[in-house]
């Protein structure tokens, strides 16, 4: 393997999609595509990352990043540590900083990092010589889930430029709302977002989306109606009334669907509220690819580890294909 | 040598005994056994002035101390400082009023003094924001001002109390002008590179609101409010007003707000994260314009410091504030004297005479009979600032590797050197 995602100039990390180009993130796109099938053989394992040691490191809740991570590295043959913050030294209070210096310490090759505070991975990967890859800091990024909704979208309309995306919901609080921002415009498509107004954060015009004031606007305007989880902490900072009212006004339901075009589909990163933001007939109707999202992260983040790890886009197919 | 009090610019000998100024004349005559300073190619002027400093002792001596704080703020030029009240306990009676003032005083006494030392009391007890500390044994014990500083007073009857009340002995109310109902969880900036970056903003309006009421307070009881680190342009405009109709508010600039925009955020550096945050490139030029116009009279620095690992965290976690004494004289001659919009004269107004007039306290003059604070600095030497080097326990600054213009070469207060460079 050659050094770091060098044939891509990805650099050492992946720490979001605002420093990519659209030709980079095309490519992670690109290399994830011989990935997919890994995952539907019988025995889903290949020895790409063979001999290479990540931590899993998640300082905050997840399981479904989590998982998909830890799927994508065995699949690939790593050998993985999984540290999250109960029962840890974190949870003693080890600092950031020492913990960084103690994973470095063990040698290990690469640091999956979810952490609660935005510009946490950047502060571990300008600390560490490892490959650090985000999986969620803060309020800022989450690349690995804006690269398996890309690649969704890829799937379906065979490409990204050119398509009309709104996100709908909580903007201001949501890494994926962020992530996708930076990762459609860079492929080319027109971007929208829409929420009860003390939900958008300010300036967000300034990163070039526009502001869609109604939910049955963007729903009409829309090729991609991107469904944000509601957290329903939001209603103690007093940002929404009420769920109730939340879905009365911004609750995409099959009714408010009728006026869609004919190949509009409906993503939502999950976990879902059913009956919040989205109704359960949507999210179990012919319009949404939520599943189809699922099985794309596995194979997007083999995609980021291998071309982490040295791997290059075009070879992907036949690292792949080597005997275990 | 420079003295705004008199007007004065140009060459001149000053003879200095006995801690005062005795003569200032061209061509004196030093008279025996008293040292003579060769000053040429430098400036002389009163020593500079800083109401707006944190020392950290009592309570936080891993950050700063009275000693170590009023020795960086000798090494920037400043010969008289004010230290904040929220340590740890406050500053919320006279023993521990006298006791910051007794320290200082005390490490001159054994020839490691820096600037004088001035506390400012809080002005609630706990700086709770409840009941009013005893401000007349304050006074007494040393008290300049009165100030909750690192929380704002919110509410708006005891602030009425502290603007009429402080009146009996003809000090200022400083105010750290924040809506904190506003600004909970905010860590930077409201707006695109806040947005950008996932962080939570705080909104010019959680200052401009509280600026407004302090003014109309101020207005109905003839009080004096001085609004702190004075960040946005709605601020600026409002103190312009109001001094415009006569009420009697101040506003003080910090070199950071004067220099640096919300883009020094960027990639997360916690050496940029102060409260109130770096604004918009709007904001910055009102700041500016408002020292340049001296609708806010006086420059301070806020000098902040925070230990190394304390910065050295998530950004979220990390404490707000830097440290400004050693760097505020060279910064401000960049942005200010060095592009032509406020002369070197005036700038020395703003952090010497200026704050010494608006506060009513000694200094910032160098007519005979007054204490011989003085600064002598270099206003063209250039040189690069290392945090290494500084005088302050801290290093938390944003103008690390800054190449700036202008240094201290000697400060002396009381006619006692208590600061030369390479000494």
């Amino acid at each position: 393997m050659t050094a770091q995602g060098r044939e891509l100039g990805l650099g050492k990390d992946l720490i979001g999609l605002e420093s990519l180009t659209g030709e980079q993130i095309e490519a992670i796109l690109d290399t994830a595509e011989p990935f997919k099938e890994i995952s539907e053989r019988k025995i889903k394992k290949v020895p790409v990352l063979r001999g290479q040691t990540i931590v899993n490191l998640f300082l905050e809740p997840s399981t479904r990043t989590r998982i998909s991570f830890e799927f994508a590295e065995k699949r690939l043959s790593a050998d993985t540590v999984n540290i999250s913050s109960v029962g840890s030294s974190v949870q003693k209070g080890e600092t950031l900083v020492d913990t960084a210096r103690n994973l470095e310490a063990m040698r290990i090759h690469m640091v999956v990092v979810r952490h609660g505070s935005s510009g946490a991975a950047k502060f571990l990967a300008d600390r560490i010589p490892s490959n650090v890859i985000n999986a969620g800091d803060g309020q800022h990024e989450h690349p690995t889930q804006a690269l398996l909704d890309l690649l969704t979208i890829r799937d379906r309309f065979g490409a990204i430029a050119g398509r009309r995306v709104c996100i709908v919901g909580d903007i201001l609080h949501s890494r994926v709302a962020r992530s996708n921002i930076w990762g459609l415009l860079k492929c080319g498509a027109e971007v929208a977002v829409c929420g009860p107004r003390t939900l958008i954060p300010a300036g967000i015009e300034e990163l070039g989306v526009r502001r869609l004031h109604s939910i049955e606007e963007a729903i009409e305007w829309c090729d991609v109606l991107y469904v944000l989880r509601l957290q329903l902490e939001r209603m103690e900072g007093g940002y929404v009334p009420s769920l109730r009212e939340y879905n009365r006004v911004f609750g995409v339901s099959s009714e408010r669907l009728g006026h869609a075009g004919d190949g509009m589909i409906v993503l939502h990163p999950g976990p879902m509220n059913r009956g919040v933001e989205i109704d359960s007939d949507v999210a179990d109707g012919p319009r949404s690819v939520i599943l189809p999202q699922v099985t794309n992260g596995v194979a997007v983040r083999m995609a980021v580890l291998y071309l982490l790890a040295g791997g290059r886009p075009e070879l992907a197919e036949d690292a792949k294909a080597a005997r275990t | 040598m420079i003295d705004p009090s008199t007007g004065m610019d140009g060459v001149r000998d000053v003879l200095v005994r006995d801690g005062r100024i005795e003569t200032i004349a061209r061509g004196v005559a030093g008279p025996e056994g008293i040292p003579r300073i060769d000053a040429r190619g430098l400036v002389v002027a009163p020593g500079l002035i800083d109401v707006h400093v944190h020392l950290r002792e009592p309570g936080a001596e891993h950050k700063e101390t009275i000693r170590t704080g009023a020795r960086s703020a000798a090494a920037g030029g400043f010969t008289t400082i004010w230290a904040m009240p929220n340590t740890d306990p406050p500053l919320d009676d006279p023993a521990a009023v006298g006791f910051v003032r007794e320290e200082a005083r005390r490490w001159a006494r054994k020839g490691e003094g820096g600037a004088r030392v001035s506390p400012v009391a809080a002005a609630s007890l706990g700086l709770a924001g409840r009941q009013m500390t005893e401000i007349g044994g304050l006074v007494e014990a040393g008290a300049v001002a009165v100030t909750d500083d690192g929380h704002p007073i919110h509410d708006p009857a005891l602030m009425r109390r502290l603007l009429e009340y402080t009146q009996s002995f003809g000090i200022p109310v400083l105010q750290h002008a924040e809506d904190t109902a506003l600004s909970a969880g905010g860590v930077m900036n409201e707006g695109a590179v806040a947005t950008a970056l996932g962080l939570r903003g705080i909104p010019n309006a959680s200052e401009a609101t509280v600026v407004a009421r302090d003014i109309y307070l101020a207005e109905l009881t003839g009080g004096h409010v001085h609004v702190q680190h004075v960040s946005t342009r709605e601020a600026v405009e409002l103190i312009r007003l109001a001094r415009e109709r006569g009420v009697r508010v101040s506003g003080e600039a910090s070199p950071h707000h004067i220099a640096l925009t919300e883009e020094a955020v960027r990639g997360y550096r916690t050496e940029a994260k102060m409260n109130p945050p770096l604004r918009s490139e709007a904001d910055r030029l009102a700041v500016r314009q408002g020292l340049i116009d001296g609708v806010l009279e006086c420059v301070a620095t806020d000098h902040a410091p925070h230990h190394y690992e304390e910065k050295e965290r998530e950004f979220d976690d990390a404490p707000f504030g830097i440290v400004g004494l050693e760097t505020a004289l060279a910064v401000c001659i960049g942005e200010l004297v060095t592009p032509g919009d406020l002369a070197l004269f005036d700038l020395i107004e703003r952090m010497s005479t200026a704050p010494a007039r608006l506060m009513g306290i000694e200094g910032g003059t160098l007519r005979p009979g007054s204490r011989a604070d003085l600064v002598l600095f270099d206003p063209e030497e250039v040189w690069t600032i290392d945090p290494a080097n500084f005088r302050s326990k801290s290093r938390n600054t944003p103008f690390s590797e800054w190449e700036v213009t202008g240094r201290v070469k000697r400060t002396v207060v009381g006619g006692e050197t208590r600061y030369e460079a390479g000494g």
